[in-house]
Order: structure tokens, then C-alpha cells, then sequence
């Protein structure tokens, strides 16, 4: 691995202002939280950082608190943690499909959401737009696990199960930066291709995620999280649905339907969700749990 | 086969053993290694770019035992806990959080070793397995492991006997459901995961938890 420089940090604003000492030095800068994947990429040569920001002891940033009709979620809470917490399924489920227990010891809500790609081309060196090259080598190569939708010129998928179930339940993702905390919608957070083919988001090389913010949803929602993989346990989804509806008896008032897997970024299904709306749904959890979720 | 091969020094494979190729190879790649280390020194003594290795002293509580060890930034746990502390019983596998073979207990909960840096777990608690039995008393774990021929190869053993151990810890009689749930993220390439997932069911039903 080569050498770099680790600095464990314990605020938010001393994470931001040793980002800014390191750019100023000349140096690349990564925040690490979990920093499973990280520290593989660091390994693989995929992520060259000079500077490794350890956010692990940040202070007050792993916590889930509510007020003014929203919830707010630490950036550095632990899958783990976030699959056993009282949350909407749709966002514990996701949590619990991710990775293997050993890792959602240690990998976090802010890390599952801008980890980078698992395309294979990437992965490996190759010097694609997402390695800040100027091609993607899954158009004329192997790509039977990258993107349906949302492609060109880079056609990845997101990776994040975490993501999808956050857009369903309209999240607003907390970023902080040298300005100090802004608030952005899923839109103007998950970039397109089209906008910019080296990148996922739009966190600047300076600000890191520090949570997210919910609606609370009212006691006539319910949602849920599926995952088809290629294997039982321990991969990313061939597809993935996020799933919020608020019901009125057995009437849809309002859904929200996201795909993971198959899009550049979290894919909202506008079209079915308008079809929902005020629609009758006879619900037989018990049956379909007994199909799909066990 | 090794009698045909014993005086034969002829370079054509078909007629080499695979033992003496399997030298050769050995000895080409120890040249190999030395060449870079001594170029490697020189090459950083003349680059005003290349970043000199970063060093942190940490503290680690390992089997009860506190260290202060001084470690390389960059530094996996695992490495550290093999290299500096001599305790070669977690392994390195994939050394990418992948097989689950350098799985050790850190502040309560299994955690792949190869994929914290060491200077992330400063003043962690940590168990190995060489932390798990004591008094020359086997874990119950460990017990059921021997008893239901849970190792094979034995190398992803030690992994597999710390996942198991936290399980034990949380769920004192897991169903096998439940085990292969929590050992999921630990490979057995010599698949014996159905004695592996026996040992653990047993080992709780046998003590109750008390792992």
C-alpha cells in the first residue's frame, strides 16, 4: 500500500479545516468513516489520497433525533446500528442487505451512500471516466451488471442499497463543507453521467456527508426494502426496489417507488407511482413476507 | 515421475518436476523481491515528492493484555496484530473484506482485522482467537469445532470460531437459521459449512451462551 498520512479527527469542523490544510499543502484528501471500502481502494491503488481523514471519533454524528416534524440521522451511524433501529423498514431492511456482519459493524450510513462504484472496469485500473479517463470500457465490454438506466457516457450503477431507501422516504442529505452544514435534495445530490461521468455526487472534494433528513412519515405508511442478488447473501443487487406507500384504508394516497442496481443513480419510477395513487391495494403482507422476505 | 526427473536438468517443462520448477520460482521471486527493496530507498532519498511513511503510536487491549505499539499509518490491523504482537492465529485471507478469515472480536462485535487500519482502533478491546480458551480449557466453541471435525484445512477456522464466539455472546442458543446468518461473511473454501454451522448450534445448546 503506499503512504499516506492519517489523522483521526473529533468534530465535524476540524475534519473540514484539515481537508482544507491538506488541499492547501497539495495534498488529496479522502474522509473515512467505516472506511472498509476505502482502505481496499487504498490497497488496489484505485484511490491515491495522501491524506486519510479518520471521522470514526467524530462526536454526536452516529445519532438518530427528531424535531420539527423531521428526523435527523447521523452520517456515521453504523449499518448495524441503522438495521436495528426503529426507523422505516424500507431503510432498515436495506441496511440489513448490505455486505456481511463484519461489515455493517463498521460501515456507515455517509459510506454506503458515496462509496464509489463496483464496476468491474473501474475496480480494476482501468482509466475510465470514473478513474478521470475519457472513455467507460463496459460499452463495447462485459456489461451484464451495469446500467439499464440513466446511462452515457459512463454507465455504472449506483451501488448503494442504503440510497434508494432514503430517496423513497425523501430524505435531504446533510453536507457539510467550509461554509458550514447546507441541505440537498436527493436531485441535486446523486449526479447523472451527463452532468459529470467522474463523479456520483455532488460533494465537493472539501465537504463530506454528515447525515441525512427525514420526514417523519405518518402511522399509515408502511414500506419496505427487497434485493435480488445473484447469490443469497453478501452482493450488491442485480435489483432493488424501494418501496414507501401511505395508505388510507386500503387506498394508496401517495408512493414512492426507487430502483437500486440498475441506474446511474437511484431510479425513481415516477410513471408507477402516479398509477398508485388512489388505487385499492389488498395487502397480504403475511403472504407476500412469507414469499419474499424470509 | 521423480526418479525419470531426478538427474534430468533439461529445460524443456514436460520433463522438469513440478518440485524443481516449483524452486526455481522461489528463488527467482526472492531475487525479484530484493532488487525493488534496494531500489525503492534510493528512488525515495531522491524524490522530494514521495511522502515519507507516517507513524502513530496506539494503544491496543488484545486478550486483556494492553500494548502501546507505534505502527505505520497505513498499517492493517491484522498486520499489526501478526507482525508486531506475534499473534498468528487470525490469518490474512483475501486481505479485502472478503472471506472473513482475519475476523476478530473488537469492542464487542466480529470485525474483518485486514480492513481497519491500525491507527483507526486506537484503544480498542480486542479478542483473538488465541484469547478464547483458557486455563488449557478449549471454548465451548472451540470444543464443539473438534468434536464436529469443523476444520478442515483450518485456515479460515480461527475467523469463523470468532464470528461464532460473538454470536454465541448475543444469542446464547442460535438455530442454524440464525448461524448461517451470522457466519455468512466467513468462506470455508474447504465448504464444511454444514459441521461449521453444526459446531455453533451445538456449542450453544451445550453451554447456553456461556461461549
Amino acid at each position: 500500500m503506499k503512504a499516506f498520512t492519517n489523522i483521526n479527527v473529533s468534530s465535524v469542523d476540524e475534519a473540514v479545516s484539515a481537508a482544507a490544510q491538506a488541499h492547501n499543502n497539495g495534498q488529496s484528501v479522502a474522509f473515512s468513516s467505516g472506511g472498509t471500502d476505502l482502505l481496499q481502494q487504498l490497497k488496489d491503488g484505485t484511490d491515491k489520497s495522501d491524506v486519510i481523514i479518520n471521522l470514526r471519533n467524530v462526536e454526536g454524528a452516529h445519532e438518530i433525533s427528531s424535531a420539527n416534524g423531521t428526523i435527523r440521522i447521523g452520517g456515521l451511524i453504523t449499518l448495524d446500528e441503522l438495521s436495528n433501529s426503529d426507523l422505516n423498514d424500507v431503510l432498515t431492511e436495506a441496511a440489513a442487505s448490505v455486505g456481511t456482519p463484519q461489515i455493517r459493524n463498521v460501515a456507515t450510513l455517509s459510506g454506503n451512500v458515496t462509496q464509489r462504484p463496483w464496476c468491474w472496469y473501474y475496480r480494476n485500473s482501468f482509466n475510465c471516466y470514473k478513474a478521470g479517463g475519457n472513455e467507460c470500457f463496459s460499452v463495447t465490454g462485459e456489461n451484464q451488471q451495469h446500467a439499464i438506466y440513466g446511462g452515457g457516457p459512463s454507465y455504472i450503477v449506483h451501488p448503494s442499497d442504503v440510497a434508494p431507501a432514503l430517496v423513497a422516504l425523501d430524505a435531504s442529505f446533510i453536507v457539510a463543507g467550509p461554509d458550514g452544514e447546507r441541505n440537498v435534495s436527493a436531485d441535486n445530490f446523486f449526479v447523472m453521467p451527463s452532468q459529470d461521468p467522474a463523479t456520483e455526487n455532488s460533494l465537493r472534494s472539501d465537504e463530506l456527508l454528515v447525515g441525512v433528513s427525514l420526514p417523519i412519515t405518518s402511522a399509515s405508511s408502511i414500506s419496505h426494502y427487497y434485493k435480488i442478488m445473484d447469490r443469497e447473501a453478501w452482493t450488491h443487487a442485480e435489483v432493488s426496489v424501494a418501496a414507501v406507500l401511505n395508505m388510507n384504508g386500503d387506498l394508496v394516497e401517495s408512493a414512492s417507488i426507487v430502483l437500486g442496481g440498475v441506474a446511474t443513480v437511484p431510479w425513481k419510477l415516477t410513471e408507477v407511482e402516479n398509477y398508485l395513487v388512489g388505487r385499492q391495494l389488498i395487502l397480504q403482507w403475511s403472504a407476500w413476507q412469507a414469499r419474499w422476505l424470509s | 515421475m521423480g526418479d525419470k526427473n531426478k538427474d534430468d536438468t533439461s529445460l524443456n517443462p514436460k520433463q522438469r518436476s513440478r518440485r524443481e520448477f516449483l524452486e526455481n520460482v522461489g528463488s527467482t521471486a526472492a531475487v525479484a523481491s530484493a532488487v525493488p527493496v534496494l531500489g525503492i530507498s534510493s528512488v525515495q532519498a531522491q524524490s522530494d515528492t514521495e511522502i515519507a511513511a507516517s507513524k502513530t503510536t496506539i494503544q491496543l487491549i488484545v486478550n486483556g493484555d494492553s500494548h502501546l505499539v507505534e505502527v505505520e499509518d497505513r498499517w492493517t490491523l491484522v498486520e499489526v496484530l501478526r507482525d508486531q504482537l506475534d499473534l498468528t492465529g487470525t490469518k490474512i485471507g483475501c486481505d479485502r473484506s472478503e472471506c472473513g478469515a482475519c475476523t476478530v472480536i473488537m469492542n464487542g462485535k466480529p470485525v474483518y482485522s485486514c480492513s481497519q487500519l491500525a491507527v483507526w482502533t486506537d484503544g480498542a478491546q480486542i479478542t483473538t482467537v488465541e484469547g478464547l480458551a483458557s486455563g488449557g480449557q478449549l471454548s465451548p466453541v472451540q470444543q464443539a469445532f473438534v468434536e464436529n471435525n469443523g476444520p478442515q484445512c483450518g485456515f479460515c477456522t480461527p475467523g469463523q470460531l470468532m464470528t461464532a464466539t460473538a454470536l454465541l455472546r448475543n444469542n446464547s442458543t442460535p438455530n442454524a437459521r440464525e448461524v448461517k446468518e451470522a457466519l455468512v461473511g466467513n468462506l470455508c473454501r474447504c465448504s464444511n459449512y454444514n459441521a461449521i454451522v453444526e459446531a455453533v448450534v451445538m456449542a450453544g445448546e451445550r453451554s447456553g451462551g456461556a461461549a
